[in-house]
């Protein structure tokens, strides 16, 4: 059976919707074992709402194919033949606009989605105990000196694991043994998103200050990175910063002359 | 009119430059009693002053802020468009008088028209701004008068001579033809290159409120005007504005090409008003195309300049603007392609390539989607606990900044792709080398874009700032294949026969929408992302130098923001309806012989 035009749009968009809600999770499945990773339905939204313009952009495009899809579907919605088809299919359209419009205002106990900065802008300045530090100059001091670097990763691999690995895990991925019992989780420094695209002032600021340091603008953080400052020294937070890009592989970002 | 909104601008800028130790005198009385500053005392500027809400006069239930920001959007919209529109008519008219076409001398023609029934409403939203400044905001405006005062009075005496430029240019149309017509051309070139400088000048005192320079960080000002004008941001301003305006100019230009042709009743005008239409979209992709690549450079500038603003700007609050822009410029995208596809409706019979349309649809469809993807996904806590985590294995790689620029680097080539097809579609090759050039061509293109899904996926081994370097090689491929393709196009179109008419006014009405569509989704974008640029200075009027001592120092919710731009954009795209209409009433020389059916020029 040849397939009429103007179903094959719609066999086109059933078939993208498939791809967002099982295809894009069984792939992640396939990468992250053990979960299965929708795509959130705000973004599922606009994806299908633009293929779907797309598909139909593409069938209007063409003068040959518009006027058959017109004609098909002037055929379905005027034709004797089809009343009792397309009173059923009238019907299960209007059922299903209901359905949409009562699962969007039923009551649910869900929480909202929350919009939350990953990264928040840092202040242009902070002070930790009368010392002022501008975030637009600072640097890593312990880079200067290459002879030593060697002894301030390690220095640093040792604060890391007395003191961060419980949270940020033995392998720097964010899954330390208390991870689960945040939200949010403590970052994967491995993931590309985070330390990789950040200056190392930047990671000063987050670890010297921790949670209670992040901006009033997005609160509540609710964040439960400590305030390091008041366990470690300066040098201290430089070395483990140090540790936390050797061991990733990672490179900071730097700023261009 | 004209000349009482220039003349209330002079008056206006005079009077602040002359007076703005005066009105500037209750904040600076204020200061007083700190120390004055040796920079301070040497140069006898004043540094930024600290105002507190009395200082913000306040008039009935008027808000200050939405006020300054719809007149200043406003003045923003007009001016883009009234600075565009020249730049493509002088290259229009350039090529009709080198073509000998009268055809083209008509468009620019007409196109100049609209611009004019706009540049009234320029001036007049320009005066309003500055009139809402002075009035609401004098501390800020006496601050910026006392440092680019100079600037300002330049801008207002290159305001005078863009006006007359502008209507000799239009009134001396008809009287400049023939053996006139390098003097006209030359005036033409004169127009644009005033109007460029109204723009750059303009910019600076914007990108001075961003990233200030030539003040040192109590905003005392060293005295030399050129530092000021040439900040960080200053440049890339001045490139993405000069790209955008003409996109604009096209976007807008072919609104009014849509209006007509739908509302044309003989085919010699709808021939006429769908060629405008074809030409003005042609304009506005083309400007289109380097866009990115100038918002990218931007960005990375104002991340350069602060870390603080440049963070502000892609991961805080404004990240969901991102997402707003993310898909209009889907839709500028689309609307643009959709109209070249209909255009395909123009050649006789179905043309070879119609066929490849539906894979380029959906190449631009698996484009859009990596494109949309934002960095911070928006879930609920159901969907974090389906996910294991904030960080999505299969969405996730495809927020950063490598996946968007092989994204859009390969739209813009599908895009182009698209308008070739058209192009060479009305010419048969009869040489055995075209075929093998045409072959060459397809291996171009593979390559092109096998190496710029390489350099993407490449960029997610490589350090951030190794990273950002890649989308130089990506975009030189882009532009690479763009170039090479044109040239090898109008080789092979003047040594082969043309097999096609191109029926001119053959067009759907449905693609003149698509002309609407893009006219609104740029006004729109144009909006936003002037909103957003703005805003990241947050609390600052100039960014750590001067506060914003107001009651309106706060950054508005998105819901509001985008309310604010909508509104304007509305309000502009009522009023520019408005100059379509004018500039239909006195249409006395009808377009009798249009071109029915004509070679293949576009
Ligand atoms: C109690 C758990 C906990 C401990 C211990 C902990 N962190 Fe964190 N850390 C977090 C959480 C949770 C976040 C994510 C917060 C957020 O997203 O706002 C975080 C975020 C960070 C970030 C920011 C990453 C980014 O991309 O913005 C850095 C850097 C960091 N931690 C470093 C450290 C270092 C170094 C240590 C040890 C000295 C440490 N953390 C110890 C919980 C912890």
């Amino acid at each position: 059976m040849k397939v009429p035009r103007a179903i094959r749009p719609i066999l086109v968009v059933a078939l993208a919707y498939a791809i967002v809600e099982a295809g894009i999770p069984a792939i992640g499945a396939l990468l992250k074992p053990g979960t299965w990773p929708v795509v959130p339905a705000h973004l599922a939204r606009i994806y299908l709402f633009f293929i779907a313009n797309v598909v139909l952009l593409y069938t209007a495009a063409d003068e040959v194919l518009w006027g058959r899809v017109r004609g098909e579907l002037r055929y379905f919605f005027g034709a004797d033949e089809v009343r009792v088809v397309r009173t059923l299919v009238i019907a299960a359209i209007s059922l299903a606009g209901g359905y949409v419009a009562y699962d969007a205002v039923r009551p649910r106990l869900e929480t909202p989605p929350e919009l939350r900065a990953i990264h928040p802008a840092p202040p242009a300045s902070f002070s930790i105990g009368g010392k002022a530090y501008d975030l637009s100059t600072l640097n890593n001091p312990l880079r200067a000196d290459k002879s030593k670097f060697a002894d301030h990763v390690k220095a640093g691999a040792e604060l890391y694991f007395k003191n961060c690995f419980f949270c940020h895990g033995d392998k720097l991925d964010g899954k330390g043994h208390y991870a689960d019992a945040f939200h949010p989780r403590p970052a994967n420094f491995r993931d590309v998103g985070t330390i990789a695209q950040l200056r190392e002032s930047y990671l000063f600021w987050r670890i010297a200050t921790g949670g209670p340091g992040l901006p009033r603008e997005g609160w509540p953080w609710m964040s439960s990175m400590p305030i390091w400052h008041r366990f470690l020294s300066e040098t201290e937070i430089w070395q483990v910063i140090l540790f936390l890009y050797d061991f990733t592989g990672q490179a900071p970002r730097v700023r261009d002359s | 009119m004209k000349a009482l909104a220039v003349m209330l601008l002079l008056v206006l800028v005079l009077l602040a430059s002359g007076g703005g130790r005066a009105l500037v005198a209750s904040p600076s009385g204020a200061m007083a009693a700190e120390t004055v500053s040796a920079a301070e005392a040497a140069v006898g500027h004043p540094g930024a002053p600290k105002l507190t809400p009395p200082d913000y006069p306040r008039y009935g239930g008027l808000n200050s802020r939405v006020v300054v920001w719809v007149a200043a959007q406003l003045h923003l919209f007009f001016a883009a468009f009234v600075l565009g529109v020249p730049i493509f008519v002088l290259a229009i008219e350039f090529i009709g008088w080198r073509n000998r076409d009268p055809r083209y001398d008509r468009m620019a023609h007409e196109f100049i028209k609209i611009s004019m029934g706009a540049f009234s409403l320029t001036a007049t939203s320009g005066g309003i701004l500055v009139f809402a400044l002075v009035a609401l905001y004098p501390g800020l405006f006496a601050y910026l008068t006392g440092i680019f005062g100079p600037v300002m009075l330049l801008y207002a005496l290159l305001f005078l001579a863009e006006t007359a430029c502008l209507y000799a240019y239009y009134y001396g149309w008809d009287a400049m033809q023939g053996r006139r017509k390098p003097g006209h051309i030359l005036l033409g070139l004169g127009l644009n290159l005033v109007g460029t400088a109204l723009m750059v000048l303009s910019n600076s005192w914007a990108t001075f409120m961003m990233a200030p320079s030539g003040v040192d960080a109590r905003g005392v000002f060293a005295g030399d005007v050129w530092a000021a004008v040439a900040g960080p941001l200053w440049t890339p301003l001045n490139v993405h504005r000069f790209l955008a305006n003409i996109a604009y100019g096209g976007a807008i230009v072919g609104a009014y090409a849509a209006y007509r042709f739908i509302a044309a009743r003989t085919p010699g005008e709808k021939a006429h008003y769908d060629w405008m239409g074809h030409t003005a979209n042609g304009v506005a992709i083309v400007a289109l195309l380097p866009l990115p690549f100038a918002g990218y450079w931007m960005t990375k500038e104002i991340y350069d300049y602060s870390q603080q603003m440049g963070i502000t700007l892609m991961g805080g609050v404004f990240a969901w603007l991102f997402i707003i822009q993310a898909v209009l410029i889907g839709t500028i995208f689309l609307a643009a392609n959709f109209y070249l596809w209909c255009g395909m409706a123009r050649l006789d019979g179905t043309s070879r390539t119609a066929y490849l349309v539906k894979y380029i649809a959906g190449v631009l469809v698996i484009c859009f989607l990596v494109w949309f993807t934002p960095h911070t996904l928006v879930m609920t806590a159901r969907e974090t606990a389906a996910l294991g985590g904030a960080y999505h294995p299969v969405l996730g790689p495809l927020g950063l900044m490598s996946a968007k620029n092989t994204a859009v680097n390969v739209m813009i080539l599908a895009t182009f792709l698209t308008y070739q097809l058209f192009r060479r579609s009305m010419v048969r090759s009869t040489q055995s080398w075209m075929a093998r050039a045409t072959r060459l061509q397809v291996a171009f293109y593979i390559a092109a874009v096998a190496n710029i899904v390489w350099l993407g996926v490449y960029g997610y081994f490589v350090p951030a700032n190794v990273r950002i370097g890649l989308s130089v090689p990506q975009v030189a491929t882009t532009l690479l294949v763009i170039v090479v393709c044109v040239v090898v196009d109008e080789a092979i179109a003047s040594r082969s026969e043309r097999v096609h008419m191109i029926h001119w006014g053959r067009m759907p009405t449905r693609a003149q929408y698509a002309l609407f569509t893009l006219a609104v989704a740029f006004t729109w974008l144009m909006g936003l992302m002037g909103y957003i640029r703005s805003s990241i200075r947050q609390h600052w009027h100039v960014y750590t130098v001067m506060r914003d001592g107001s009651a309106d120092a706060f950054t508005p919710t998105i819901g509001h923001a985008t309310s604010i731009v909508s509104a304007s954009t509305l309000v502009f795209l009522l009023l520019i309806l408005f100059v379509f209409w004018l500039s239909g009433l006195g249409r006395g020389q009808a377009v009798a012989s249009g071109p029915v059916a004509a070679p293949a020029t576009p």
